[in-house]
């Protein structure tokens, strides 16, 4: 019988430039490293079995992240988090874990919204945010592969706020949509307010129950 | 402009940001209280130098060692190179980021010569001047390692010392000179005394009027005339902590080497000469550097590197161990030989995915086979093929060379009836792919084909090949490479000149099809009135002075010579392990050898 565990974890500057699938096996790594028996997909070339919620952009730093993980002998989650804080590179935090039942959807299914803290630099951050708010839509032109696409960010954007740090920087938060009805991309809506990321921060994702 | 405002624009910004798990990192004290600072500076990407066994080993044995600190740099991509320069940003070390030039020495590893023009673009991002004589005591000491170092007279103008051979022993002896804090020229007069350590300045080259090397000799009376190669009787314990990295490197997986040195004797192959003799590792040290290697670093996979993994005595019963032990641990067996005891050990290691195994044949026929002391029959490859494919594998690559020395048409027509004859094996299995890598043979130094001559133009041969192996997968090597490392494979001080003038053309990255710039080499060339016929497709007189003759491999050139006439005649030769001990000249340095030569 496998052991669904949900772990929580954060990311620092340290490895904020490391990308998904190389964190994933950093990962992987720290967990052999702490002898955690993780379970394995069947087939031809059996891999750990886990899945997390989203990934995480290069660059953006986070304290809110979240994965699936089996294990193929059960732990309490408590033994596990003592075992493997102790594996982890700098800038990789564990949180927390919960057993989690079987019968909950993967936490991507149930991925709503996702909320950030950018620090931007620009001008009028404020007046900005109220523009785009009271408008209808918020254009977005971005090339893919040679493609130009066109893309409205409005209704990506449930929150938006800035508070002015500076004169021309400001701390924009944002909640914006998340999961499989679309994502928004936190880097796109700075740039789409007329401002530069200095740094962007994954402070919240939001789960729809996991009954519904 | 901070490098945080450089990262988000480059392409793998992880390789430049350290904190791997397994990395030395040192508070500022130890920074200050520390007597050398070393900075290992490997001339490819990050990805190729983070597979590099020596250096794992190098930057274990350093920083063990007290009163020194040891970092890592890799060559910048060259995204990051431009952004650098432009916001001004020196050559840094990944681990405390400080620039190149705050530390003592840099230590450059040589593992290809594609790799030079790098080694120039790291001094120059790094705010160096690239000529030895420019550097005194103000600038850090720099020095290189590596297999190339034995002849790397073609960076000889950029390098202040050359630590030959083996350097885990002579680096340490290199860092407690230093700490003497002597000036640079009273230092290198005592390195130069270290075994092991060439110095080039003080050794004089003269050549003829044909641009041949005529004479070799120390200005003064102090150093060695031919310095040696050092030689490390008893191996050091494997790194068991090495550095884990984010970013996937090439070989991104735990690596032991089983044994150093291979007698085979294959005369192409200048490993085979220059790591003589062969001295292995105990089966138990290895069981238990693997233990704790894989659980210091949590890989997956095991590397058992050495230059013929399959001539290791206890290959069995270590593969049997480690599999026992670690029923998910997928081991790695590079360059297994050609037989079926080969496809039985890989059996035992690839439970799971039998994907594909590689295999060397190098030529075509059995005659060329013996030219090259490669000694395998058709029988043994076929015998082996069928052994793969009947044990699940499905798919086979075999490498081979063309222009070896002595080739003729019909040794490349071999290769076609060969490869046709592999898959008619693979047929009777089903769907089995057989592919093969066909690379233009480079003549090394140190080696029994030192004297040979490139040939100049083997594309009606791939042509040939092509043709005749339609529905083969082929890979090919890119023919301005292969003659460009020919050329500095065998080169001369001259060529420091050439290399220069190619960087400065923006010639960097060589090794990288898509960066190598044959304009840039080979205006480089002409403005320095040098031939790359000259170097790369000369066949070398008899008693010509060879640019690396004054280098000191422990192998004599009389029994290289030896071994090219033999080749000549089609003769193979025997390998000394197994059977009489062929007087390669290793019995000078290495008393293992010199008690067989007595008996
Ligand atoms: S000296 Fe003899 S035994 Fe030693 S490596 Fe050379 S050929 Fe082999």
């Amino acid at each position: 019988m496998t052991q669904r565990l949900q772990i929580h974890f954060a990311r620092g500057e340290e490895i904020k430039y490391v990308a998904h699938l190389d964190l994933m096996r950093a990962w992987e790594r720290a967990l052999r490293r702490a002898g955690i028996p993780m379970a394995y997909t069947q087939g031809f070339s059996p891999h750990p079995r886990y899945a997390t919620a989203a990934p995480l952009p290069v660059g953006v730093t986070s304290e809110a992240e979240a994965m699936d993980l089996w294990l193929e002998e059960p732990m309490t989650p408590p033994d596990f988090v003592r075992r493997v804080a102790e594996q982890l590179p700098d800038g990789l935090t564990l949180q927390g874990a919960a057993e989690a039942p079987e019968s909950w959807p993967p936490l991507a299914a149930r991925l709503r919204e996702a909320e950030y803290t950018v620090a931007a630099r620009g001008p009028d951050p404020a007046g900005r945010v109220a523009q785009v708010l009271a408008a209808a839509s918020l254009p977005w032109r971005e090339e893919r592969g040679g493609k130009l696409r066109m893309h409205d960010l409005r209704p990506l954007v449930e929150e938006l706020r800035a508070t002015e740090t500076g004169p021309d920087e400001a701390r924009v938060t944002m909640r914006l949509r998340a999961g499989p009805a679309g994502t928004g991309r936190p880097q796109e809506i700075v740039a789409a307010l007329g401002l530069e990321a200095l740094a962007i921060h994954r402070t919240r994702l939001v789960f729809a129950p996991p009954s519904s | 402009m901070s490098l945080d405002a450089i990262l988000p624009h480059v392409a793998r910004p992880a390789r430049y940001t350290d904190h791997e798990w397994n990395r030395v990192r040192r508070g500022p004290d130890e920074w200050d209280g520390s007597g050398v600072r070393f900075l290992f500076a490997y001339p490819d990407a990050y990805e190729v130098g983070m597979s590099n066994l020596g250096l794992q080993i190098l930057y274990d044995v350093l920083n063990r060692e007290p009163g020194v600190l040891a970092e890592r740099c890799y060559t910048p991509w060259t995204d990051m190179e431009a952004k650098m320069r432009e916001a001004g940003l020196p050559l840094f070390s990944l681990e405390s980021q400080r620039p190149a030039r705050e530390f003592d020495i840099l230590g450059f590893s040589l593992q290809f010569e594609l790799n030079y023009t790098n080694v120039l673009n790291m001094l120059d991002v790094a705010g160096l001047p690239l000529h030895s004589e420019e550097r005194d005591e103000r600038w850090p000491l720099v020095i290189a390692g590596g297999t190339c170092a034995l002849n790397a007279e073609p960076l000889t103008d950029f390098i202040d010392l050359f630590v030959l051979g083996e350097a885990d022993e002579s680096l340490l002896d290199l860092v407690r000179a230093y700490r003497r804090g002597e000036p640079r020229e009273a230092f290198l007069a005592r390195a130069a005394q270290i075994d092991g350590v060439y110095v080039p300045r003080f050794y004089r080259v003269e050549h003829d009027a044909d641009g041949r090397v005529a004479a070799v000799s120390p200005f003064r009376p102090d150093v060695p005339r031919r310095p040696r190669r050092r030689l490390i009787g008893q191996l050091g314990f494997p790194p068991v902590r090495p550095v884990v990295p984010f970013v996937e490197a090439v070989h991104d997986r735990a690596m032991i080497d089983l044994m150093r040195g291979c007698t085979r004797g294959c005369r192409f192959c200048q490993a085979g000469v220059v790591y003589r003799p062969t001295r292995e590792r105990p089966l138990d040290e290895v069981l238990q550097a693997a233990d704790e290697l894989l659980a210091n670093t949590g890989y997956d996979e095991l590397a058992l590197v050495s230059l013929s993994s399959s001539d290791y005595s206890c290959i069995e019963p270590l593969v049997n161990e480690l599999t026992a032990r670690y029923p998910r641990l997928r081991v790695s067996l590079p360059s297994l030989r050609i037989d079926s005891f080969s496809v039985e050990l890989a059996e035992a290691v690839e439970k799971q995915r039998r994907s594909s195994l590689t295999f060397a044949p190098e030529a075509g026929s059995e005659r060329l086979r013996r030219v090259i002391n490669k000694n395998v029959t058709e029988d043994d490859l076929l015998r082996t093929a069928e052994a793969v494919f009947s044990h699940g594998w499905r798919a086979i690559k075999l490498y081979f060379m063309i222009g070896l020395p002595g080739e003729r048409d019909e040794d490349v027509e071999a290769i076609v009836r060969l490869v046709r004859e592999v898959q008619k094996v693979g047929r009777r299995y089903g769907r089995r792919e057989v592919s093969a890598t066909i690379s233009t043979f480079v003549p090394k130094a140190h080696t029994p084909f030192q004297w040979v001559g490139q040939e100049a133009d083997v594309r009606s041969k791939q042509a040939y090949l092509r043709d005749n192996l339609r529905r083969t997968r082929l890979g090919w090597g890119d023919p301005f490479a292969s003659r460009l490392e020919a050329v500095l494979a065998r080169g001369d001080r001259r060529l420091g000149a050439v290399i220069e003038g190619a960087w400065r053309r923006g010639a960097r990255f060589d090794a990288w099809s898509e960066h190598l710039l044959p304009l840039a080499w080979e205006q480089a060339f002409a403005e320095a009135g040098l031939d790359m016929a000259f170097y790369a497709n000369r066949t070398r007189e008899p008693d010509e002075v060879l640019p690396w003759d004054h280098i000191n491999t422990g192998i004599t050139k009389r029994f290289l010579w030896k071994e090219y006439q033999r080749s000549l005649a089609a003769e193979s030769t025997p390998d000394c392990r197994w059977g009489d001990c062929t007087a390669c000249g290793m019995a000078a340095l290495h008393p293992a050898c010199a008690q067989r030569r007595a008996t």
